[in-house]
């Protein structure tokens, strides 16, 4: 991948005067990149990566396998579009095996998340099936690992 | 008898003379403080790659826990073998040239003790590796080191070696990619050097343990050099480009005649390498490209940070083309080096090693590591900016 948008992933908050003098080049040569980068819909967003666990309400992620009948014409494009719509659902993947779509959802409790496979997801025409499982622990997210203890084992000075 | 007077008077002169290494004084006053930012570190901030510490806990599983053949385990040889002739083009037999040893360190001494006669001279540069200076005098060596210029980037030039030789030279030391200085030397400069060893019918240990992390070119190895491989003990390990130095695994690859008689010492005092680190090896060698080019780009990524923002502070920095250390010069502050890093350290929480710990002329200089987080760099050269705003 490009060593810019590497950098960004890592910290995108990391200013562009900074990762100029990491890629031997300058702030307005980086700044014109990520303008770029933005414009053609490489990079579409930049979140924080939150440890739900630390927080006093945190979220159910709860996950969802979908079986749907392909349409003759836009395959799953258009239904996976369309679940793709309702705030509550974070992510959307379509898969390989024995289902089609992978859902991840968002809730404050596990019944905002079972209202919306029994009202939402399960009445859509061209869903055929559903099986739901409640996430229990994040260990690892993005490329992050959540434990945050890892201290520096090594020598303060060494030769 | 009993009092440390007396006590001090039976330790043997050699060992007696010889200084504390600069590196332990400095340490220990590092290691008295809190919430330091450490530029002194001498090894990669990264753990060792998952799969080869795995291949370390499968071998401990089965049962892997005997010693090994003095030699080392001959698969491994075999590998290091063919990774040598991969880097470097020149062929070693993995059953009488190749041994593995216990870090670079244990391959140096074994070198220098299988070769040097009390009185006999070893050329080598400063500001240097601490152990060198000290591994040659523990062999009744001399240890002759030339001080070398940042005007030449610290590279060692014909002249300066020419005007080193004696009738007693018999070894000559070298490591570049460089610690301290992150010198390394162009294709000219090892062919020049190759002339001069094959002029002066010396033996060279040529420690290139940095050679995977050169920065803007490919490393040329001295053996390469044609004439050079019967002349040289090739110095390597796995400390720094696979991030394995609590491994303490290094090997020579050299004729037989000097591998035999590394191997006397060797079978004596260390009979081989721990097996477990063996084993991790022989995984490194088949799996790990892909971590050594990760940690090279993460490296380049910091060397890069760290050499603009002493520019941009006005202090003078060689670019490091290699190993993992920029080499400042503070000397425009008026101090010495140590009273620099203390200071520094004292004002700012930041450590870094003083010039002074590689050889006299590190004098005017600090090292400055970036085998640390780039989120620390960034913080360190803050607190150094400021810190010289003061100075000003």
């Amino acid at each position: 991948m490009n060593e810019l948008l590497n950098l960004l992933k890592q910290n995108a908050l990391e200013s562009p005067e900074n990762l100029a003098k990491m890629l031997g080049t300058t702030a307005d040569d980086v700044k014109k990149q990520i303008a770029d980068f933005e414009k053609d819909g490489v990079i579409r967003a930049y979140q924080a990566v939150v440890n739900e666990e630390k927080l006093d309400a945190s979220l159910v992620t709860t996950v969802i396998e979908v079986k749907v009948t392909p349409e003759i014409e836009g395959g799953f494009d258009r239904i996976a579009d369309r679940i793709s719509r309702f705030p509550e659902v974070d992510s959307v993947f379509l898969m390989s095996g024995g289902f089609d779509l992978l859902l991840f959802i968002k809730g404050r409790t596990m019944h905002d998340s079972f209202s919306f496979v029994s009202e939402k997801l399960s009445t859509m025409s061209g869903v055929t099936s559903t099986a739901t499982h409640f996430m229990m622990k994040a260990y690892k997210q993005s490329g992050i690992i959540m434990n945050t203890g890892d201290d520096d084992e090594r020598l303060k000075v060494s030769p | 008898m009993n009092d440390s007077k007396s006590l001090h008077s039976k330790i043997a002169k050699t060992v007696r003379e010889i200084p504390r290494s600069g590196i332990r004084d400095f340490f220990e006053i590092v290691s008295s403080r809190e919430g330091v930012i450490s530029l002194g570190i001498g090894e990669p901030d990264f753990v060792t790659p998952w799969h080869i510490r795995e291949a370390a806990i499968q071998a401990l599983e089965r049962g892997v826990t005997s010693y090994t053949s003095n030699m080392g385990l001959l698969s491994l040889r075999r590998g290091i073998s063919q990774y040598v002739e991969k880097k470097t083009g020149i062929q070693y037999n993995p059953e009488t040239e190749v041994l593995v040893t216990v870090g670079v360190s244990e391959g140096l001494d074994l070198a220098v003790r299988a070769l040097i006669e009390p009185g006999d001279e070893v050329i080598y540069h400063e500001p240097s590796y601490v152990s060198y200076n000290p591994t040659v005098q523990f062999a009744y060596g001399v240890p002759v080191g030339i001080q070398t210029q940042k005007e030449n980037g610290f590279r060692l030039t014909r002249a300066e070696l020419e005007a080193h030789v004696t009738p007693r030279t018999k070894v000559l030391l070298l490591n570049y990619p460089n610690n301290p200085t992150g010198a390394a030397l162009s294709k000219k400069d090892v062919e020049e050097i190759a002339a001069f060893a094959i002029e002066h019918d010396l033996i060279v240990l040529s420690d290139e343990i940095y050679d995977e992390l050169t920065y803007d070119r490919e490393h040329f190895s001295l053996i390469s050099v044609p004439g050079m491989r019967e002349r040289t003990i090739y110095l390597h390990g796995f400390s720094k480009a696979w991030a394995m130095t609590g491994f303490r695994m290094g090997f020579t690859c050299a004729p037989p005649e000097l591998t035999e008689a590394m191997m006397k010492i060797h079978q004596f005092t260390m009979l081989c390498a721990p097996i477990l680190s063996q084993e991790a090896s022989i995984e490194a060698l088949k799996h790990a490209d892909k971590d050594i080019a990760y940690m090279k780009a993460e490296y380049k990524k910091r060397r890069n940070y760290i050499h603009s923002s002493f520019e941009e502070m006005g202090i003078p920095c060689i670019r490091p083309d290699g190993a993992f250390y920029a080499f400042a010069d503070i000397s425009q502050f008026g101090m010495s080096a140590k009273e620099f890093a203390l200071k520094l350290l004292d004002e700012e929480n930041v450590a870094c090693v003083p010039g002074t710990a590689f050889g006299k002329c590190g004098e005017g200089f600090i090292r400055c590591s970036y085998a640390t987080s780039f989120e620390q760099i960034r913080e360190a050269m803050v607190r150094i900016a400021r810190f010289i705003e003061k100075l000003k």
